[in-house]
C-alpha cells in the first residue's frame, strides 16, 4: 500500500485480563471512508481506543502515517461514543465544540478569536449554528452526535476515528453525517468508523475491516463483503478462542510472558 | 463592628468560597464522596502536624494535611484498580480507617495531656471565631491561591471532568491534571476545616455546587454562584457562632448552606421541584383539553358536524373527575375551542381543527406501531393515547412521509387530514 493512514501490527489487547483482540494485523489506506465492522463484543471499540492510546496493548503496536501517535497527534481526531459522557454537564454547544481547539500547548491560554471562528465554521457544517448557545442537556441524540462531530471538525485533523456515530440518530442526522463524511473524503481526509450494522455498512464505506476478536478480513468492500467472510465474522464466535479467553481471565494468567517483547525495531 | 470579628468574617468567607470552587469539579465528576473521604482522612495528618508544630505553625498543618490527603486519595485509587472492591467500598474503607487513626491520636494526646486539646477539637467541628490571626492570614492567602489555581487549570479540569477519553486523545496529561486537582482538593479541605471541621467538610465542597447547578447551566457562572452561596453561608454561620459562646462554627455554616441547597432544589427555575411540578400540571392540562376536543371530534365523525353535548354526556363518554372536567371545559371556553349554549357545549372551528389533529395523530401512531414495529392491532391503543399528546408537527410530518400519506388506520378508521 502506498499511502498508509493507520497500521496495526500484531495487536493483542485484553480487558479485565480477558483478551478482546488476538493478534490483529492490518494497514489502512488514506483518503477513504473505512468501516470497522463486526458483531457486538467483537473488539471494535477496543481497537479504536488502542489506536488512540487509551488502552495499552498486551503486545504489538499501532502507527499513524508511519509514526507513533504522539508524533502526529494534531493530525488525528477521536470521536468517542455519544453515551460515554454525561450530557447534563454544565456547558453549551459552543463550549463543547471549542474543546476541539484545546491542545497541550494552549492548555493555559485563553480561547482565541481564531478558535471561535473555526468552531463556528464546524457548527455550520453540521447544521447546528442556531443551537450554538443551547445547553447540551437539551439536545436530542442526533444533535449530540453532531456536536461531537463538530468538535472533531474543529480539530482540523487528517484522520478521524469515530465510535458508532450512527447509533441512535434520526434520519436527518444520518444523512447530514454521511454527506459530511463524503465531503471530508473529497478533501483527502481519512475517516475510520466503528459500525455494527451490516445492512448499511456496504453503502457507507469504501473499505472495510471485518473484526471478530481476530481479524476476519480487511480490504476494499467488494473483496471483503462476501458471503463467506461475513458468515465467518457473524456466524458465532470461535469457541476455542472464547474458551481460552475465559480460562485466561479466570486464572488471571498473563497473556504474554513478561520477557516477551515485540516492539517495533528502532 | 469589632475589627477582629470583621477580619475573621472576611477570612472565613474567602476560605469557604475557595473550597466551593474546587469542590465543584468533584460534584460534576460524581465523586462527592471522595471529597468527604479526603476530609476525614486528613485528621491523622493534621493532628500529628499540630503536635509537631505545637499548634502554632500553620505550615506544619498544611504539610501534614497534604501528606495524609494524598496518601488517602492514592490508596483509594489503588484499591479500585488492584482489587475487586467497588469504588464506594474503597472510599468508605479509607475514610473510616484514616478517621479512626485520627480519633485515636486525638484521644491519646488528650490522655497524656501533651497537646492543648481545646485547640485540637476545632478540627472536628470547626471554630472559626477562635482562629489565630496568623492562621487567618495564611489560610486566606491559600484560598486566593486555590481560586487562582482553578482559573489557571480551568480548561484541563473542565475537559477531564466532561470527557476524559477525549482529553487523553488530544495528548493532554490526564494524570498530571488529576494530580493537580487532588492537591487543590486536599488544600481546599485543609482551608475549609478551619471553619467547619473535617466531619462536615463534604457539605462545604459539594452543597454550594449542587445548589448553584440548579440555577445555571454555564460552568463559569456555576463556579461563581457556588462561591457566593458558600461565602454567604460562612459569613452568617461565623456571625451566629461568634455571638453565641461555646458554639462551633461548622454546624451553623452547614445549616445555612443546607437551607440554600434545599431552597435551590425547590425554587430554582426549570430544574427546581416547583418548576417541574408546574410543567407536570401543564402537561396534564394539555392532555385533558386535547382529550375533550378529541371526544367532540369523534362524536362529530359519527353524528355530523355541530354536535352538542352536556356536561353529563361528556362525563358518560369519558370518565373524568367532576371538578377537573369543569376546569378543563372552562379552559377550553377561554381559548375559544368550545362554546357553551345553555347547558350544552359544541366545537368552534378552531376547536375542530385541534380535535382533528389529535385524532389524526392517534391514528397515525397506531398505524406506525403496526406497520413499523409489527405490533398487533389490539395492543396499540394505550400507547397511542399518550403519544397523540407528545408528537410534534415535525415528527407528524415525518410519520406521514414514511407511511406515504395513509388513508386508513389499523382499525379501518379514516385518518382525517387538515383539508379534509
Amino acid at each position: 500500500m502506498e499511502n498508509v493512514s493507520v497500521e496495526v501490527h500484531n495487536l493483542t489487547v485484553s480487558y479485565h485480563s480477558k483478551p478482546v483482540l488476538w493478534d490483529v494485523d492490518f494497514a489502512l489506506p488514506t483518503g477513504k471512508i473505512i468501516g470497522i465492522v463486526g458483531p457486538n463484543g467483537s473488539g471494535k471499540t477496543t481497537m479504536l481506543k488502542t489506536i488512540m492510546g487509551l488502552l495499552k496493548p498486551d503486545s504489538g503496536y499501532t502507527e499513524m502515517f508511519g509514526k507513533p501517535l504522539d508524533k502526529v497527534r494534531e493530525r488525528v481526531s477521536y470521536v468517542p461514543q455519544r453515551e460515554s459522557v454525561d450530557w447534563d454537564f454544565p456547558a453549551d454547544v459552543m463550549d463543547v465544540v471549542l474543546m476541539g481547539r484545546y491542545r497541550k500547548n494552549n492548555l493555559f491560554k485563553r480561547i482565541t478569536e481564531e478558535d471561535r471562528r473555526i468552531a463556528t465554521e464546524a457548527l455550520e457544517k453540521v447544521n447546528l449554528l442556531e443551537f450554538a448557545h443551547r445547553q447540551i442537556s437539551q439536545l436530542s441524540g442526533g444533535q449530540q452526535q453532531r456536536v461531537f462531530i463538530a468538535r472533531s471538525l474543529a480539530q482540523q485533523a487528517d484522520i478521524y476515528l469515530m465510535d458508532e456515530p450512527f447509533v441512535g440518530v434520526d434520519a436527518a442526522t444520518e444523512d447530514a453525517i454521511l454527506k459530511l463524511l463524503r465531503d471530508m473524503k473529497n478533501e483527502g481526509k481519512t475517516v475510520i468508523i466503528v459500525h455494527h450494522d451490516l445492512q448499511t455498512a456496504n453503502e457507507y464505506f469504501d473499505w472495510i475491516v471485518l473484526l471478530n476478536t481476530r481479524l476476519v478480513a480487511a480490504g476494499p468492500k467488494e473483496e471483503v463483503f462476501t458471503k463467506e467472510l461475513l458468515q465467518e465474522a457473524y456466524g458465532g464466535r470461535l469457541t476455542v478462542l472464547s474458551k481460552l479467553g475465559d480460562l485466561i481471565s479466570d486464572t488471571e494468567f498473563p497473556l504474554r510472558e513478561p520477557e516477551f517483547k515485540e516492539e517495533k525495531p528502532e | 463592628m469589632d475589627p477582629i470579628l470583621l477580619k475573621v468574617l472576611i477570612g472565613t468567607t474567602l476560605l469557604a468560597a475557595s473550597s466551593a470552587v474546587v469542590g465543584a469539579f468533584s460534584f460534576l465528576k460524581g465523586e462527592s464522596l471522595v471529597g468527604d473521604a479526603i476530609a476525614h482522612a486528613l485528621l491523622p495528618g493534621v493532628v500529628l502536624a499540630f503536635i509537631l508544630g505545637q499548634g502554632r505553625n500553620p505550615l506544619y498543618l498544611i504539610m501534614g494535611a497534604l501528606v495524609a490527603g494524598l496518601v488517602a486519595h492514592y490508596s483509594i485509587a489503588f484499591l479500585e484498580r488492584r482489587t475487586k472492591l467497588k469504588s464506594d467500598t474503597a472510599v468508605s474503607l479509607i475514610l473510616s480507617s484514616f478517621f479512626g487513626i485520627g480519633i485515636m491520636l486525638m484521644s491519646y494526646i488528650q490522655r497524656t495531656g501533651a497537646g492543648q486539646q481545646a485547640g485540637l477539637e476545632r478540627f472536628l467541628l470547626g471554630k472559626a471565631a477562635a482562629i489565630s490571626m496568623q492562621d487567618l492570614y495564611v489560610f486566606s492567602g491559600l484560598s486566593l491561591l486555590l481560586i487562582l489555581g482553578v482559573a489557571v487549570f480551568y480548561k484541563g479540569f473542565q475537559l477531564i471532568t466532561f470527557d476524559q477519553d477525549f482529553s487523553a486523545s488530544i495528548g493532554l496529561p490526564n494524570n498530571l491534571i488529576q494530580f493537580v486537582f487532588t492537591v487543590l482538593t486536599v488544600l481546599a479541605v485543609t482551608v475549609g476545616i478551619q471553619s467547619v471541621g473535617v466531619v462536615l467538610m463534604a457539605a462545604l465542597l459539594i452543597t454550594p455546587s449542587a445548589a448553584a447547578r440548579s440555577w445555571t447551566a454555564s460552568l463559569p457562572r456555576m463556579l461563581a454562584l457556588a462561591a457566593l452561596f458558600s461565602a454567604v453561608s460562612a459569613a452568617l454561620g461565623t456571625a451566629i457562632s461568634a455571638s453565641l459562646p461555646k458554639m462551633p462554627t461548622g454546624p451553623w455554616i452547614v445549616l445555612v448552606l443546607g437551607a440554600l441547597g434545599f431552597g435551590s432544589l425547590i425554587f430554582a427555575p426549570d430544574r427546581g421541584w416547583l418548576a417541574r411540578r408546574r410543567r407536570a400540571r401543564a402537561n396534564q392540562h394539555k392532555t385533558g383539553s386535547e382529550n375533550i376536543l378529541k371526544l367532540f371530534y369523534g362524536q362529530e365523525e359519527r353524528r355530523g358536524e355541530g354536535v352538542q353535548l352536556s356536561f353529563d354526556e361528556i362525563q358518560q363518554i369519558r370518565l373524568h373527575q367532576k371538578d377537573q372536567l369543569l376546569r378543563t371545559l372552562e379552559g377550553l371556553k377561554k381559548s375559544y375551542d368550545l362554546v357553551q349554549n345553555g347547558q350544552k357545549f359544541n366545537l368552534t372551528e378552531k376547536g375542530r381543527i385541534e380535535g382533528r389533529r389529535v385524532v389524526r395523530l392517534h391514528r397515525l401512531w397506531e398505524l406506525y406501531l403496526t406497520e413499523r414495529l409489527g405490533m398487533a392491532a389490539d395492543h396499540i391503543h394505550p400507547q397511542a393515547e399518550t403519544m397523540e399528546h407528545v408528537i410534534t408537527p415535525e415528527i407528524e410530518k415525518q410519520i406521514i412521509r414514511e407511511l406515504g400519506e395513509p388513508e386508513l388506520d389499523p382499525h379501518k378508521s379514516h385518518i382525517p387530514y387538515e383539508n379534509d
